[in-house]
């Protein structure tokens, strides 16, 4: 099996800013996710792959406080510039989540709400981060979305979130995460909801953000071919526990553990 | 189509409602059994002649075909002519309209004591529930969790009295033994309003926090909440400016229900505190049989329903973008 230390060494030896140390997490009671441990490095993008129900979301979810109800880390630490995210409070957490952690949806169309105006929504967004001015916050979602390739953006940030296609709503849901230029962020399975032409768009525009804007990446997929297009480490989760973890192209060419073997031989088509 | 054709459209469609409404109502007064004329002489305590019964009945049109008497009737009440009352002899629609400031002040107030006590109650009471559930820290978990028990306990409280007991108690409690306002009311003032509109609000806030909880409870599991939350939304922004919006479709059709019902009048409550509103003069003119006026009471009850549903649906055109694109389209 591939260790930490040989994932540490893909990340080139940088700076870790997200830390998983022996995590569980429980919902009602019921362990869901068991003794987890990763780091994510400055600039990496770590995908997380894993058969549904695999705790892949739910592992993610935690760092951002995103639980729901009735979960909870019932033991271990998710560490982010020394703070413990687990303990720290609901205000503080408000803070970080979108300016310094940001996530993306499996539908990002459900994160907005139906009968708001998703310009309003986001400059809502803006502004309890600090103040932002309308025209400034228009001046430079405008350009993002330019930068994520949209035109016309006028009439999307004017449009509610029923209006637009599963495609663009799941475009607005990466502008959205990425208009405060967080350090981290989480996608959970962002393509899993699209047609394939869509998948292909988001997946490049999950490239331009690696590429462009450095950002630290974890990306929750079902699809292994996602997974090996966009990340540069690999963590594979089976029944709430990392099985294997290491650089994408070991865990993918030279798997250690059965279950990754079976994984990546379901694929169909995959080339190794 | 757009709105404004939309809402046109709406309103042509309430015409037929209308007269439909009308006209049962008017062909169950028929059915009825009794004879409105020998019921307005028994009232008098008057033994009259079979030809003055028939005389009468000639005078006020009731020896006509049914069909000949509902569009009669019909035609009168669309220029405001409702009859004359079999008791008081006087205008029926002149007597109604002397009694709808009572009971359009009993609406009013008891509506906003309501939503002001039951949509912050309802509120606290959803957000604890969920944070009970979801907090980290098990002390705030047991604190909200009380929080959400307490208000639901004086929920269950509030929908468990009737009103006549609730009547009693704040008659007994406030004017008995604090003195504090008139035991009976002492005409449509606010001080004598203040117990009826309690009696009221305190029964439909019971009913509205479980209503609120529910419907706040509803929308805080949504992905739009999460979504808020992930991007680091403040908890009372989101839950001011889209889970309240979210959830008021839900409130708007329960507080059109109440308003509906409010402006029929409250029977019970204005006949215990003697408050002279259209419920007290509804149950009146059943009592004494006064088919004029019990007519004109199904026709406004009718009206208001139809209004207060329309006005509801407009609202909703309003609130909702996805209503209000579809009536667009």
């Amino acid at each position: 099996m591939a260790t930490i230390e040989t994932a540490e060494k893909s990340a080139n030896g940088a700076n870790e800013i997200l830390t998983y140390e022996s995590v569980d997490i429980s919902y009602d009671g019921l362990k869901v996710v068991s003794d987890v441990s990763f780091a994510l490095h400055e600039g990496e993008c770590l995908g997380i792959v894993g058969e549904s129900g695999s705790g892949k979301s739910t592992l993610i979810r935690a760092a951002m406080g995103l639980l729901g109800a009735g979960g909870l880390v019932t033991r271990g630490d998710i560490w982010y510039r020394g703070l413990d995210l687990p303990d720290v409070p609901r205000d503080e957490m408000r803070r970080i989540n979108g300016e310094e952690i940001a996530m993306i949806f499996q539908d990002a169309g459900n994160a907005l709400c139906p009968s708001r105006k998703i310009g309003d929504q986001l400059y809502e967004s803006m502004l309890e981060h600090g103040n932002a001015e309308r025209a400034e916050f228009t001046e430079n979602i405008s350009r993002l979305l330019e930068r994520l390739r949209f035109d016309d953006t006028d009439r999307i940030l004017g449009s509610y979130p029923f209006e637009l296609s599963g495609g663009m709503r799941q475009r607005i849901g990466i502008a959205s995460a990425m208009m405060m230029n967080p350090k981290i962020l989480l996608a959970d399975e962002p393509t899993s909801a699209l047609d394939v032409v869509a998948q292909k768009d988001v997946v490049e525009e999950m490239k331009i953000i690696k590429d462009v804007y450095h950002t630290s990446i974890i990306i929750v997929t079902h699809n292994i071919g996602v997974a090996r297009e966009l990340s540069d480490t690999l963590l594979v989760m089976k029944d709430g526990h990392a099985v294997e973890y290491g650089p994408t192209n070991d865990v993918l060419t030279n798997p250690q553990s059965d279950y990754t073997k079976k994984l990546i031989s379901s694929v169909i088509g995959l080339k190794r | 189509m757009n709105v404004r054709k939309y809402f046109a459209s709406r309103m042509i469609q309430l015409v037929p409602i209308l007269i439909g409404i009308t006209f049962l109502s008017f062909a169950m007064m028929q059915v009825a059994g009794s004879d409105a004329v020998t019921e307005m002489y028994s009232n008098a305590g008057a033994a009259v002649s079979e030809e003055t019964l028939d005389a009468a009945r000639a005078r006020l049109g009731l020896d006509k075909p049914f069909i000949v008497q509902y569009f009669v009737w019909l035609g009168n009440m669309m220029t405001g002519d409702m009859g004359k009352s079999f008791i008081s002899g006087r205008d029926v629609f002149q007597t109604f309209m002397s009694k709808l400031p009572a009971t359009l002040l009993l609406t009013v107030m008891s509506v906003a004591a309501t939503i002001v006590l039951s949509v912050p109650l309802g509120l606290l009471a959803a957000v604890s529930a969920e944070r009970s559930a979801s907090e980290q820290d098990s002390t705030h978990r047991t604190i909200y969790s009380v929080i959400d028990n307490v208000v639901r306990f004086l929920s269950f409280i509030g929908n468990s009295m009737p009103n006549f007991f609730v009547a009693l108690l704040l008659m007994n409690f406030l004017a008995i033994k604090l003195g504090l306002l008139p035991v009976i009311s002492s005409g449509v003032t606010l001080e004598s309003a203040v117990m009826p509109t309690m009696t009221l609000a305190i029964a439909m806030t019971a009913k509205y926090i479980r209503q609120v909880r529910g419907a706040v409870l509803d929308e805080l599991g949504q992905g739009y909440v999460t979504g808020a939350r992930a991007r680091g939304v403040r908890e009372s922004v989101i839950l001011t400016k889209s889970v309240l919006r979210s959830s008021l479709s839900t409130l708007l059709t329960l507080l059109a229900l109440s308003i509906g019902s409010l402006l029929g009048g409250t029977a019970i409550v204005e006949s215990i505190f003697m408050w002279d509103g259209v419920g007290k003069l509804a149950v009146d003119a059943i009592t004494m049989r006064d088919y004029p006026m019990i007519q004109a009471y199904v026709v406004w009850m009718a009206i208001i329903y139809v209004g207060v549903n329309f006005v509801t649906d407009m609202l909703y055109v309003v609130i909702d973008p996805r209503v209000r694109l579809g009536a667009e389209k």
